[in-house]
Parts: C-alpha cells; sequence; structure tokens
C-alpha cells in the first residue's frame, strides 16, 4: 500500500492549479475499474478531486506524455514522477524533447505498484472492486466474494526489483526521496545467460512467439519518443507494419532494444504494457548489464547531459570478438 | 522510374579470362530500370567512355551502373563521362567485378554468378541514386593564430608573405612564447634571443599581421572559410596606440616586489610592466591587482610621468569581432607543476629548480644576468646535478606525471650541461636519465660532444631522493650500470620537467570543436598523412599544441600549417563533397544524439516552425548539417533512432536494396 | 566441385577507405577467397546499421562481416570506434537470442592487408558454412 494517500497529491494539485504555478496537471485518472488507471490531463480543481487517482495500480510513468502535452498547453504542467519515472524524465531532458521550464514536477514516493495479472492469478477474473487496507489488498469480485493478498505477493517484477527509490529529478517533494538500491534486477539476465544457446533459443522463441506486434511497447517506452518510427516510414528502406516475414518481430524488437540501449532507464513500462506478458525488460536489461560490463557502470538519466555510452567510446574499448570471452569469464 | 544502362568491362582478360561477360550483361538486361545493357573490352578507354555517351544520348539514360575493376580506381572517370553526357555525376555506380571477383575466384560459373550478384546490386543501387550537387561556400581571406610563439610567429609571417591579412592573439602582454625565454638553442648554441626577436620584429612591421596582444579568444562561431571569432582584449589600462614603451612609468612605479613571471619568479618587476626588453608590442601593462591606483585609488605616479598620456585608468575589456577563414591554434605548452615531487625537494630548497628556470639564470638579460649563480645565496654552484625525465615518461605515476616522452628534454639538459662546462669549468656536472634520445639532425652528434668534449658525466639511473641539508642537496640515487646507489652533494639540482599543453587548449578545443587527446593535445586529421590539420576543417595545429616538439620542428610544422591555410585563403569559393549527412526534418527528433557523434561538429540545431498532423503548428528543434563541414562518415546515420539523419550517396534505402539484391 | 553442395550467402560490409581497399589489395595480389563473401561498400564501418545486418539475415544471408579501418586510423578519426560499440553489443544482444556466434563478426583489415582480407574472409566463410544455413534467426519466432 502507498504510504502518501492521494488526499495529498489531491490538495497539492488543486492549490497548484489555483494558485497559478501550473495550467494543467499530469496524473492518474479514474478508468473503468479500480485497477484501470488511466494517465489523464486534468485543467480544473473539480476534475482532480473527482477524478484523481492514486493507488497500487499507478503504474504508469508520465515522463513521455510531455513531448506532446508541453507544446500543446500554454503556460507550465504540474506532472507527478515516481522516483523511476524521474530518470525517464531526465532521459528526455538530455535529449531536448521537451521545455524544463514547462513543467512543474512534484515526486512522489512509491512503495511498489502492484501487477493486475498477479491480482487475477490469485483473485480470479471478474474483479468488481479492490480495497487497500493495511492487511493487503482485499479483492471483491462480482459475486460480492471477498479476497486478501497482499501486497508482496503481487508487486510488480519491476517493482521486485527496485533500483531506486531517489527522486534525481523534481521541483518539490511530497513526503520523502530515498536511496539508490543495489537490486536483484539482472538475476533474470544472467539465468538466461548460463544457459545453452540452444536452451537461450528455445526460451526466446517461446517468447517471442507470442508477440503481436500491437506496438504497445514503443508507444508507451519513454525512450521511443521519435516523431516517426523508422518502422513506420517508408524512405528508411525498413518499414514494416505488419510482418510479412515470420523474421519481422524478432527484427523489430532487437532494433528497437538496440535504439534504447543506452538510452534505456530500466523503467519496465514495456512489461507493464505488454498484452502477450513477452518480458521485454530482459532485452533491454541485456544491454544495460552489457554496457556496464563493457564501459563501466552508467544508469541512463540518473544525471540531464550524461553521454550516452553508444556516442561515446574509449580508445581502449574491448573488441567485438572479446565479448563472448568476457562473459564466460564472469 | 531510372532508365539505367549496364556496362559491363572485360578489362581485356583480366574480367574477361574468369567472368563470362556476355552473360553478365544479358542477366542484368532484365533487372527492374535496366533499358540496355552491353559489354566491351575497355570501358574506361576512350572508345569505351563514347560507347557510354552515345548509350545515354540514344536511350535517354538516367544511371549508369559500370561493371569493372574497383569504383576507387575509375570511379572519377566514369562519373565525367556521365557528366560529359549530360548526367549527374552522381548517376553512376560501379559494381567490382576485377579486384573482388574475376581476380580472386578462379571458377568462370562462380566468378559469372557473383559477377551478376554485384551487378544486381549496383542497379537496385542506382534505382535509388539522386542528382547530387556539392555544395559552395565563400572563404574569409583572413586567418586567426592563436598562440603568439615560435610557432605563432612563423605561421603568422609565412601567412602575411603570401599576401593575406593575419591575427595573432597572444594572451600575454607580448608575443615571443617560451623561446624568448630560453637562452642559447641546440644543437647550434645560437642565442634564441638573436634568431627570435627579428623575427618578432618582422611581426610587428609586416602590414598584413594585427597583434593582439593580452588578448583572449571568447568565442568562436562558424566553419571552414566562415569563422565568426570573438576576441577579448584585457584593460592593460595603458593606450597601447600611444605608449612608446619608453619604461619611465615602470622606473617610477613605487610597487617594487611583484614576482616577475618571465623570470618565473626569481626576481620581482614593478606593477606597472613591460616584460622584457624586445618586447612586442614594446607597451607597458598595469598589472590590476598589484596597483595601488586601480585597487585604492592611491598613487598615479605612473600617470604623472608618462609624457606621451598613454595611461589610461578607467580602460575596460574590449570584445573584438571578425571574420576568419582559417584559424590555426599555435597554443603550446607550460612545463608541469613540480608540487607533487616532493622526492626532489622543489618546495623545500630554492636551489632545486626547473629546466625553464636554469635557462632564465644563465641568460644574459635573467635575475642573475646570466651569472650562474644559485638561488639562495647567490654562490657559484660547484656541483650541479641533472635529473631527467621529471614527470615524463611515468606510465606508473600518471596521477603526478605523464606517460609520455617530452621530447626536448635530453637534448636541452644537453645544452645546459655542456654550457655550464664550457663557463665554469671547474664545476661538476652529472645527468641522471633513463635513455638519452637524440634523434635528428646532428643532435647525437651534439650530445656525445657533451660527453667527450665537455666531461659531462652521465649516469643512467634515476634520482631517489633529494635532501637539503644545511647549504648542501643531498642527492641518493643509482647507478643502473656500475649497479650501486650513489650520494651527491650538490649545490644546485635541475629537473628536466615534463611538458604539457597550455590551460587554454582545452576551452579553446571545445569551441573549435577540434578533438583532443587524453593528455589534452590536439589530434590531427590523420597521423601520418595530414599532420598539420585538425580533422575540424579550417583548423590547423602548429607547434606543441599538437605534441611536445623543439625549435626546428615547431618551425617546419608552423610554415606547414601556414602553406595549408594559404591553399585555403586562395580559394574564393569551397566546393564540399556532396555525399553527405542530411536530416529529414520532419522526422527529426532534435535529440542532438547524432551531434555527439559527430566528429566534425557539423551538426547544429534550430528551432522551427512546423505544421503538425492535427494541423496546428509547432515549433520543434531540428538538427541542421553544415554542408562544408561534414565529411559524409556517417556516424550520425546510425546513432539517429527515427532514421532521420541519412547519407546522400550511401542512403539507409539503398544499401538495403544492395542487401536485398545480393541476399535475394 | 559438386553441383549440389552447400554453400553460405556471406555479405560483408567494407569501408570505403581501409578495408574496400584491402580487399581490392586481395584482387591485385590474386589471393583466393570463396566467392559467396559479396561485398558492400560503405564510407566507413560507422555507417553500417544493425538494421543492415538483421536485414540480410532476414533476407537469407547467412552469415554477415563488417570490416573497418583499425582502431586510430579511421579515415574519420572515430568512426570505428562507435562500430566497434555498436557492434559489440549486438552480436552479444544475438547470442542471447540464442543465435550463433560464429555468424557475425566485426574485423579491422587495413589497406595494406590484402593477405588478411582474403584469409579472413577464408576463415568466416568456412565457419559460416559449418553452421549450415540460417535457420534460427528465421525460426526465433515461430514455436513449433
Amino acid at each position: 500500500m502507498q504510504k502518501i494517500t492521494r488526499d495529498v497529491l489531491v490538495s497539492k494539485a488543486v492549490s497548484l492549479l489555483e494558485n497559478g504555478t501550473v495550467n494543467a496537471v499530469l496524473g492518474w485518472g479514474k478508468g473503468e475499474f479500480v485497477y484501470d488507471v488511466t494517465p489523464t490531463m486534468f485543467e480544473t480543481a473539480d476534475e482532480i478531486r473527482e477524478n484523481f487517482v492514486w493507488n497500487d495500480f499507478c503504474g504508469a510513468n508520465f515522463s513521455k506524455y510531455l513531448v506532446s502535452k508541453t507544446k500543446k498547453i500554454e503556460g507550465k504542467i504540474l506532472v507527478f514522477l515516481k522516483p523511476c519515472d524521474t530518470y525517464s524524465f531526465n532521459q528526455l531532458l538530455t535529449e531536448h524533447r521537451f521545455d524544463r521550464e514547462k513543467v512543474y514536477v512534484v515526486g512522489v514516493p512509491c512503495e511498489g505498484m502492484a501487477d493486475i495479472s498477479k491480482v487475477k492469478a490469485l483473485a480470479g477474473e471478474g474483479i468488481a472492486n479492490i480495497d487497500f487496507t493495511d492487511a493487503g489488498l482485499v479483492v471483491t469480485n462480482f459475486y460480492d466474494e471477498t479476497k486478501t493478498i497482499a501486497y508482496a505477493d503481487v508487486m510488480a517484477e519491476r517493482c521486485v526489483n527496485c533500483k531506486s527509490k531517489k527522486h534525481v529529478a523534481f521541483d518539490e517533494l511530497l513526503g520523502e526521496t530515498g536511496e539508490v538500491i543495489s537490486s536483484a534486477r539482472f538475476d533474470e539476465v544472467a539465468k538466461i545467460e548460463a544457459m545453452t544457446p540452444d536452451e537461450r533459443f528455445a526460451f526466446w522463441q517461446g517468447e517471442l512467439s507470442r508477440c503481436i506486434r500491437c506496438n504497445a511497447c514503443r508507444d508507451v517506452c519513454p525512450a521511443c519518443t521519435c516523431e516517426k518510427c523508422v518502422f513506420d516510414n517508408p524512405n528508411s528502406g525498413a518499414e514494416n507494419k505488419a510482418p510479412a516475414t515470420t523474421f519481422e518481430e524478432q527484427m523489430f524488437h532487437i532494433i528497437r532494444a538496440f535504439h534504447v540501449a543506452g538510452r534505456c532507464t530500466d523503467c519496465g513500462e514495456c512489461s507493464r504494457v505488454c498484452p502477450q506478458n513477452i518480458p521485454l525488460h530482459l532485452l533491454n536489461r541485456k544491454f544495460i548489464r552489457d554496457i556496464d560490463n563493457f564501459y563501466g557502470e552508467y544508469q541512463a538519466g540518473a544525471e540531464v547531459g550524461s553521454r550516452a555510452p553508444l556516442v561515446d567510446y574509449t580508445l581502449d574499448d574491448l573488441e567485438a570478438a572479446d565479448v563472448f570471452e568476457r562473459r564466460e569469464e564472469e | 522510374m531510372q532508365r539505367i544502362g549496364v556496362f559491363v568491362c572485360w578489362c581485356g582478360s583480366n574480367i574477361a579470362g574468369t567472368v563470362d561477360v556476355q552473360a553478365v550483361s544479358d542477366a542484368l538486361k532484365n533487372e527492374p530500370g535496366v533499358v540496355f545493357s552491353t559489354n566491351y573490352q575497355y570501358m574506361c578507354s576512350q572508345a569505351g567512355q563514347n560507347m557510354i555517351i552515345d548509350a545515354v544520348k540514344e536511350h535517354n539514360l538516367t544511371g549508369i551502373v559500370v561493371c569493372s575493376c574497383s569504383p576507387r580506381m575509375h570511379e572519377a572517370t566514369f562519373r565525367k563521362t556521365a557528366a560529359a553526357a549530360g548526367l549527374n555525376p552522381y548517376m553512376v555506380e560501379i559494381a567490382n567485378i576485377r579486384e573482388q571477383c574475376s581476380w580472386v575466384h578462379k571458377d568462370m560459373l562462380t566468378g559469372t554468378e557473383k559477377a551478376v550478384i554485384l551487378g544486381k546490386a549496383a542497379v537496385a543501387k542506382v534505382n535509388l541514386n539522386t542528382p547530387l550537387t556539392p555544395g559552395e561556400s565563400p572563404v574569409t581571406k583572413r586567418a586567426l593564430v592563436i598562440g603568439g610563439g615560435i610557432a605563432g610567429i612563423q605561421t603568422a609571417l609565412d601567412i602575411a608573405d603570401a599576401g593575406f591579412p593575419v591575427d595573432i592573439v597572444e594572451a600575454k602582454p607580448t608575443i615571443g612564447g617560451k623561446m624568448a625565454q630560453l637562452d642559447k638553442t641546440f644543437p647550434t648554441l645560437d642565442c634564441a634571443a638573436c634568431i627570435l626577436t627579428p623575427k618578432m620584429v618582422d611581426v610587428a612591421q609586416n602590414e598584413n599581421i594585427r597583434i593582439f596582444s593580452y588578448s583572449e579568444v571568447e568565442d568562436i562561431k562558424g566553419f571552414v572559410g566562415n569563422f565568426d571569432v570573438t576576441i577579448k582584449k584585457k584593460a592593460r589600462f595603458v593606450k597601447e596606440e600611444i605608449c612608446t614603451g619608453c619604461g619611465a612609468c615602470v622606473e617610477k612605479c613605487p610597487m617594487k616586489k611583484i614576482p616577475n613571471e618571465f623570470n618565473l619568479g626569481m626576481d620581482n618587476r614593478r606593477a606597472i610592466y613591460i616584460p622584457f626588453a624586445q618586447a612586442v608590442p614594446k607597451v607597458a601593462t598595469i598589472d590590476p591587482n598589484a596597483c595601488n591606483m586601480l585597487k585604492n585609488g592611491k598613487c598615479g605616479v605612473c600617470s604623472k610621468v608618462c609624457t606621451a598620456g598613454a595611461i589610461d585608468y578607467t580602460q575596460k575589456d574590449e570584445l573584438i569581432s571578425e571574420k576568419y577563414g582559417a584559424i590555426v591554434v599555435a597554443t603550446g605548452f607550460n612545463p608541469i607543476s613540480m608540487d607533487k615531487f616532493d622526492e626532489f625537494a622543489y618546495s623545500q630548497s630554492k636551489d632545486v629548480i626547473t629546466s625553464l628556470e636554469f635557462e632564465r639564470l644563465t641568460n644574459a638579460a635573467g635575475p642573475t644576468a646570466g651569472k650562474l649563480l644559485r638561488p639562495s645565496d647567490l654562490k657559484h654552484p660547484h656541483t650541479i646535478v641533472f635529473v631527467q625525465c621529471v614527470g615524463s615518461r611515468c606510465a606508473s605515476c600518471a596521477e603526478k606525471g605523464k606517460e609520455y616522452c617530452s621530447k626536448i628534454c635530453c637534448m636541452y639538459t644537453a645544452k645546459h650541461a655542456m654550457l655550464v662546462r664550457d663557463k665554469y669549468p671547474d664545476t661538476e656536472v652529472y645527468v641522471f636519465y633513463i635513455d638519452v634520445r637524440t634523434p635528428g639532425k646532428n643532435f647525437d652528434e651534439f650530445y656525445r660532444r657533451a660527453v667527450e668534449e665537455y666531461g659531462v658525466k652521465y649516469i643512467k639511473g634515476m634520482v631517489g631522493k633529494i635532501t637539503p641539508e644545511g647549504d648542501v642537496l643531498k642527492v641518493q640515487a643509482s647507478d643502473l650500470i656500475a649497479n650501486k646507489q650513489l650520494h651527491i652533494n650538490a649545490d644546485l639540482v635541475v629537473l628536466a620537467a615534463a611538458i604539457e599543453p597550455d590551460k587554454s587548449a582545452r576551452p579553446l578545443a571545445t569551441m573549435l570543436t577540434a578533438s583532443m587527446d587524453t593528455n589534452d593535445f590536439f589530434t590531427e586529421a590523420h597521423p601520418k598523412l595530414r599532420p598539420v590539420e585538425s580533422p575540424t576543417a579550417g583548423v590547423f595545429l602548429s607547434g606543441a599544441c599538437q605534441g611536445p616538439k623543439d625549435i626546428p620542428e615547431t618551425v617546419s610544422q608552423a610554415s606547414a600549417a601556414a602553406s595549408k591555410v594559404i591553399g585555403l585563403l586562395c580559394k574564393d569559393k569551397l566546393t564540399g563533397n556532396p555525399c553527405i549527412a542530411s536530416p529529414d526534418e520532419l522526422m527529426c527528433n532534435g535529440c542532438s544524439t547524432c551531434a555527439n557523434v559527430c566528429p566534425y561538429g557539423a551538426i547544429t540545431y534550430e528551432d522551427k516552425e512546423f505544421m503538425m498532423p492535427d494541423r496546428t503548428k509547432s515549433i520543434r528543434r531540428v538538427a541542421q548539417v553544415n554542408p562544408a563541414v561534414c565529411q559524409g562518415c556517417g556516424a550520425c546515420t546510425v546513432a539517429c533512432m527515427s532514421g532521420a539523419m541519412d547519407l546522400r550517396g550511401f542512403m539507409g534505402s539503398q544499401i538495403i536494396a544492395e542487401v536485398d539484391a545480393i541476399c535475394k | 566441385m559438386q553441383v549440389n553442395e552447400y554453400r553460405p550467402l556471406i555479405v560483408a560490409f567494407c569501408c570505403n577507405w581501409c578495408s574496400y581497399a584491402g580487399a581490392d589489395l586481395a584482387g591485385n595480389n590474386r589471393l583466393n577467397y570463396p566467392a559467396d563473401v559479396k561485398i558492400i561498400r560503405v564510407p566507413c564501418s560507422c555507417r553500417v546499421n544493425p538494421m543492415f545486418i538483421l536485414r540480410a539475415f532476414q533476407r537469407g544471408a547467412d552469415g554477415v562481416i563488417i570490416c573497418g579501418c583499425h582502431p586510430g586510423d579511421c579515415h574519420y578519426t572515430s568512426g570505428n570506434y562507435y562500430t566497434r560499440r555498436r557492434m559489440a553489443l549486438l552480436f552479444s544482444m544475438l547470442d542471447y537470442l540464442g543465435i550463433e556466434r560464429e555468424r557475425t563478426r566485426l574485423e579491422w583489415v587495413s589497406a595494406a592487408e590484402g593477405a588478411k582480407f582474403a584469409a579472413t574472409m577464408n576463415d568466416f566463410a568456412q565457419k559460416v558454412a559449418s553452421l549450415g544455413e540460417n535457420k534460427r534467426l528465421e525460426d526465433l519466432r515461430c514455436k513449433k
């Protein structure tokens, strides 16, 4: 359960909107179901009081929305950012994707978000309501049956392996900021690396074969903010909207991971939104782990203006041929 | 749709020997876009070229594929042929079926098969070719030389002699640099001032040269042929054009205890000063940190004694903007600080000095009027120890020294040792060295003379510790050849301090977008073939800013840089390479990733207004490529995620078409 | 030579200034290497987009090799340093997906190294041939 309450966020948003500091508020809004939280632009205090949501399903990272919203709204936008969201925010600033002056960042602490598919796995389908109590999530279904589930049992993968509770960017903080955490986020990657090539192949074949190429991962990714994606551009020579050969999805996923390599902050949004539950973060984390191993530790978005590893080099970098040796030594 | 002509060359039997040229031209006839296909004995011959020209006219060809030798051989030839036929020269592609096919494959069947595939790839590429025109930009016929040492002086003189105006920007009140501080020069032992000062006078008198002394480069914008430079002329509180350099003000200035930089602090100067007698411009400068008038408003003596009325206490820094076609960096070097070398007791004893201090000590215009007296008690030293490689070749002590060899120390130490033994034969002179490196004309002979004729004691080994005790310096050292420890009681120790680039070089490199190595030396465009050019077009390197150098080497590099500048300024217009990066502004994110990988600083960003798909107007930051600066490597095209950045002549779609043709 | 013997399809990207010239030198010296190798000329190895490599695999290439100037010798001073990082990461990723690591290679070949060019191509072609057709990348998605 989140320690900070909805009331604190709402009164902050309302006061900043009413005193004219900001002209709009980017926050989590009511969806169809309690777990169905939708990123929403609020422009009046009433809307905020009515529809603003803050609960354990507020996973959405708003950084990316600022790219388009700051161009559309006059004046400043208030955005609520959780610690991991602030890294994406900084990375976008590094890439000049929006004007910092147009944004008012309120940092909110995060205790980890819940993964609805884990909730459904434990409580079953047909969820009518969820109450957030000290004992855990109290899930009520359409037959008025209730079930209490511990928060730890439904925490999203990215939150189990949270890399940082520290806000790296904010104008104002609600509650307190935390520390960078040494998490076990690369354990899964290491596990795959330890497999034989055949096992690795089988693993990824199993995962990637589920891809329906809905582009949700691309659309949510705060590193994928291109005006037009190469895969949508007929002049790139690589346009493909629907697969013509069986290879095109892998090409999409490999190139997408490559394009965000060194820029991906590991916010985990890609895996969160994948309707097929493909662990896409394992592709990104592979690049992050390799970059850390080959070129020294680098956290995208930790600082504004830092030079991403793929646009940098040293004279005595690892040779491509030695990559595998390096890994086998570990 | 293109109308492509394919021309398969036999190259005598060079190609036709292992490739069935008829089969190749027949196979390519059916490729998309191909309307004509033929083969001929020697396509590069006049007859062959005429065949191409005729075919262009007869079949209204828009593109040409020549299957022949390497494009490195005849691409230029066939581009000219295309131009002669009225086509854009960049509508030609070469399929290399000689070096990369007929010459490396023995079997006719495989050779022919591969030649057809290479031809198809070329056809696929030409289908996507677009006419390219090289951009042109004008050239401002004026050069800027940054740094007024011997490197900058020589470069400026050479450029001015060719008839182009040159400005020298020098941070100090006078030009002359390090060479002006030296006593004698190796290996001829002529006096530095005697050969340098006439050149300084030449600079002052040359109508094509302007000197901005006591000035710094504040900002640089623009690109080759068109640099906009802002120069900050610091207030010297003396009107330069009026001051006659008579020195009356200096004589009467009551502030007498200011350490004299020119003599490395070994004596004092006044608050108003002229660095040395032959300074150019010979103009007084007031040190604002020392002058009582400027600090407290009390004094004004210099103003009273100046009959010319040149003193102006209200002078302010002045910003000067000027346009230049070329920039030469000649920022030079400095000895490294000896603060971290406690073992040599540099900061504990006045009698441990650096080689540059030693130069001043033996210089007739120096603090001791050229008499070799040790700084502590002004007594004549009888035992002198020279220590080489202090901070040079210091791989294990990178935190205080430098990994590289400073190059000049072996020779100047031999010079110092020789001069001491020559003037004061009663002096014992020891030189401790790791190696003595004397490549250079008459260098080894010079060193041998120091050892053989002058009896300088060269000892291979390093000095471990120097301890001042009373009025002697106890030198503890090892002799690696005799394999024993030595203890010498020295009166004076001279440290051959490593040299490093001037501190001003790093910010300057940033302004110039010129690259530097890890030691802050400027990198050259090619280490062997373009040693005086920076990778940034229009920026040239002169002297020790590029790496340690002695005077002869500096002067030859300075002249070489000047000749490159003259070659550039001679042109009225610069014609670029048309195969350069070009961004699609509609797709550009303005993320700066491309600019981060550009080795030439060719990419800048502009805020432009765009009509968005939802019909609203929006201001977006988009990349702009400067065609005069881009060299067409393509690093940016891969860095660009959205694919907005493409490379003309090697477009992503063209390369993908080649890949597809090969993999079909 | 047997008619039906399996021959791999190899795409080689060569930088114009060093490796393409090295390939020309191999030709000048008549140093044989398999005709399976087809060269695409690029100005610098840093022009090679991972997209091109995957596209080659998609369209049926069995191996892709990128050749550039030796580190420190790049005509454009730093292009090959970027290539080195990009390819190290890309090759590692392909390996992570279970694709044979022998199918990709990055090699530094100077304009003077005709012999090295030929030897590299011989070695690479042989290794790729021994792996057989590149089915894996194609099959990565289709779970049987």
